[in-house]
């Protein structure tokens, strides 16, 4: 059995999740897969099932409506033992990458993490995972009966076909908690991770102030899309969070298409978004690094060509 | 108050990678070696309660001979004490945490810090595996953090902001940028850190969980098109091929 630990937000379950709920679903063949939820306000959990999920099994209790490391942990552990799990599955979401280690050390299991790619080989979970932030791929093997891996969101395909699966409860482990989220502290209401979006367009050195930035936020609200930005734009003091940097040093993203406004490419930077499928480089500088990379590459002003870009985005919508 | 801090040896982030005769390793030949970027907010961050709290530090690493070079740094920057683990090139995030968790265990350490993902394996997963086997809290990729007698308050980045986690201690904290700003080594620190001795443990590494058969280069990518005119050409071009080709629009 493929167990998959899941999570629900705002009463659905999250993409990632679905996406990992999809590829088990590849994987099992005609093995079970479960699909695991652990929290106390488990609404919207049935859906998994039409995202290939047999089983959709509950560990509720109040003692887990905040997020806890070790609790959450304990939970899954529990479940894996209960249902006699060969392979566990997790979304490399905040979540998923801060519990999975924690089920591995506990059960003695390899653990393969933010991997890019899923096969069974003799019997076993076989995984592809960057490695120096996407500068090298490597294939890893299980010496474990027991094989864990995290997923990179925004990599695996959707798959949905419509079904109903069973619903069952396993027990909450006992309350006792070692560290627990006591409060959380939102970005914008609807703001995606970087590591989630699908769409993400980020400026570098090039955009030459804070201020226009507000230029890429456009383009990217009219996209769907989030903002990042380069190591340089963020160590230029621009009050550009941390949390939005791109790159080897910072979020290792793989959107569907990354516009790149006034970056100019350095290594740690062109690390970080290798995994993306289509690459759009505006830059004024022909010579730029970044245009090795770039899908599609616009030699020119970025103040000239962002905003005329967010005006034909706009009208090819309507 | 006594920290542990445990530091990993990576190529610098600048570095182009190649691949080793081998198939499944790099070719270590004409790299530069650093501490890995997230361990420096870790060491950073002890050194300070070095200062405002009197810790104890001890800085720890685990490899060959050369993994001593940030040690020696660890000591230069202000570290109590260094250790190595002495052995082979090790892949396994969980061989690396149950030899860290076997030194720690019994020793009372307060805090064990570490950089939340090192740059290299981009594992992320040593220092929670870490706090597992110890049977301790942890709070994963933190950017701040508040320490009392007792216990821990931190901020980490969650994927729906920041989220606080609060715990007692003793503690794993795993450091993210923004965290702190790391010191540069002054000329006395380098040289105080000359004569500070690095203690050498032997360390025996059984029954790896995991093991990487093959790492290759990524393919490259495809040759890219290259949009001309006016900038309101270009939008155009671009409009019609993220509609056509990629289907984004």
């Amino acid at each position: 059995m493929i167990l998959v630990f899941c999570e629900i937000k705002d009463g659905s379950i999250r993409k990632p999740s679905l996406e990992v709920l999809s590829e088990a679903r590849r994987l099992a063949g005609s093995d079970p897969v479960a699909a695991l939820f652990v929290g106390d306000n488990l609404i919207g959990i049935e859906n998994a099932a039409n995202y290939g999920a047999d089983t959709i099994i509950k560990i509720q209790s109040p003692a887990l409506a905040a997020y806890s490391s070790d609790l959450f942990a304990n939970a899954i552990a529990d479940a894996v033992i209960a249902k006699g799990a060969k392979i566990l599955l997790l979304s490399a979401t905040s979540i998923g990458k801060d519990t999975a280690p924690r089920v591995a050390a506990r059960l003695g299991a390899g653990l393969a993490a933010d991997v890019t790619t899923l096969c069974i080989k003799n019997g076993r979970l076989q995984a592809v995972r960057p490695m120096y932030a996407g500068k090298a791929n490597a294939t890893v093997d299980f010496n474990t009966d027991l094989q864990i891996a995290t997923t990179r969101p925004n990599v695996f395909a959707l798959a949905s076909v419509p079904k109903a699966g069973t619903v069952e409860t396993l027990p909450a482990p006992n309350g006792d908690f070692k560290s627990i989220v006591k409060e959380i502290i939102a970005k914008g209401s609807g703001k995606l991770d970087l590591t989630e979006a699908d769409v993400i367009v980020a400026g570098g050195r090039g955009m030459k102030d804070e201020a226009s930035f507000k230029l890429l936020e456009e383009l990217a609200e009219t996209m769907g899309g989030v903002v990042g930005a380069s190591r340089a734009a963020v160590d230029a003091g621009w009050n550009i969070p941390h949390s939005a940097q791109v790159g080897q040093t910072g979020k290792v993203v793989s959107p569907t298409l990354y516009i790149a406004c006034g970056i100019s490419g350095a290594i740690q930077h062109v690390a970080g978004i290798t995994g993306s499928k289509f690459i759009v480089a505006i830059n004024k500088d022909p010579e730029a690094p970044i245009f090795k990379l770039a899908d599609y590459s616009i030699v020119g002003d970025l103040f000239e060509v962002v905003p005329e870009l967010t005006k034909a985005v706009k009208a090819a919508k309507v | 108050m006594k920290i542990l801090v445990a530091l990993k040896q990576v190529p610098d982030t600048e570095s182009k990678i190649k691949i080793a005769d081998s198939g499944c390793a790099i070719d270590q030949a004409d790299l530069k070696w650093i501490t890995s970027p997230n361990d420096e907010y870790a060491l950073e961050e002890a050194l300070r309660l070095k200062e405002t709290r009197s810790a104890e530090v001890t800085a720890i690493s685990i490899g060959g001979e050369k993994a001593k070079d940030v040690l020696r740094n660890a000591l230069a920057l202000g570290a109590d004490s260094a250790v190595l683990l002495k052995t082979d090139a090790v892949d396994d995030p969980l061989l690396i945490a149950r030899a860290l968790a076997a030194f720690a265990d019994g020793k009372n350490f307060d805090i064990l810090f570490f950089g939340h993902k090192c740059y290299g394996n981009d594992n992320g997963s040593v220092g929670a595996m870490t706090a597992e086997l110890l049977k301790l809290p942890q709070a994963h990729v933190v950017t701040k953090l508040e320490i009392s007698d007792t216990a821990f308050r931190a901020e980490r980045e969650g994927d729906a902001g920041i989220e606080i986690m609060e715990g007692s201690l003793p503690t794993v904290i795993t450091a993210q940028r923004g965290l702190n700003e790391p010191r540069y080594a002054n000329l006395k620190g380098i040289m105080a850190a000359k004569k500070k001795p690095i203690e050498e443990v032997d360390c025996a590494l059984a029954d790896a969980t995991i093991k990487i058969t093959t790492l290759a280069l990524p393919a490259p990518r495809a040759e890219g098109k290259r949009l001309d005119g006016d900038p309101v050409a270009q939008a155009a071009s671009l409009v019609a091929l993220l509609h056509n080709e990629a289907k984004v629009i």
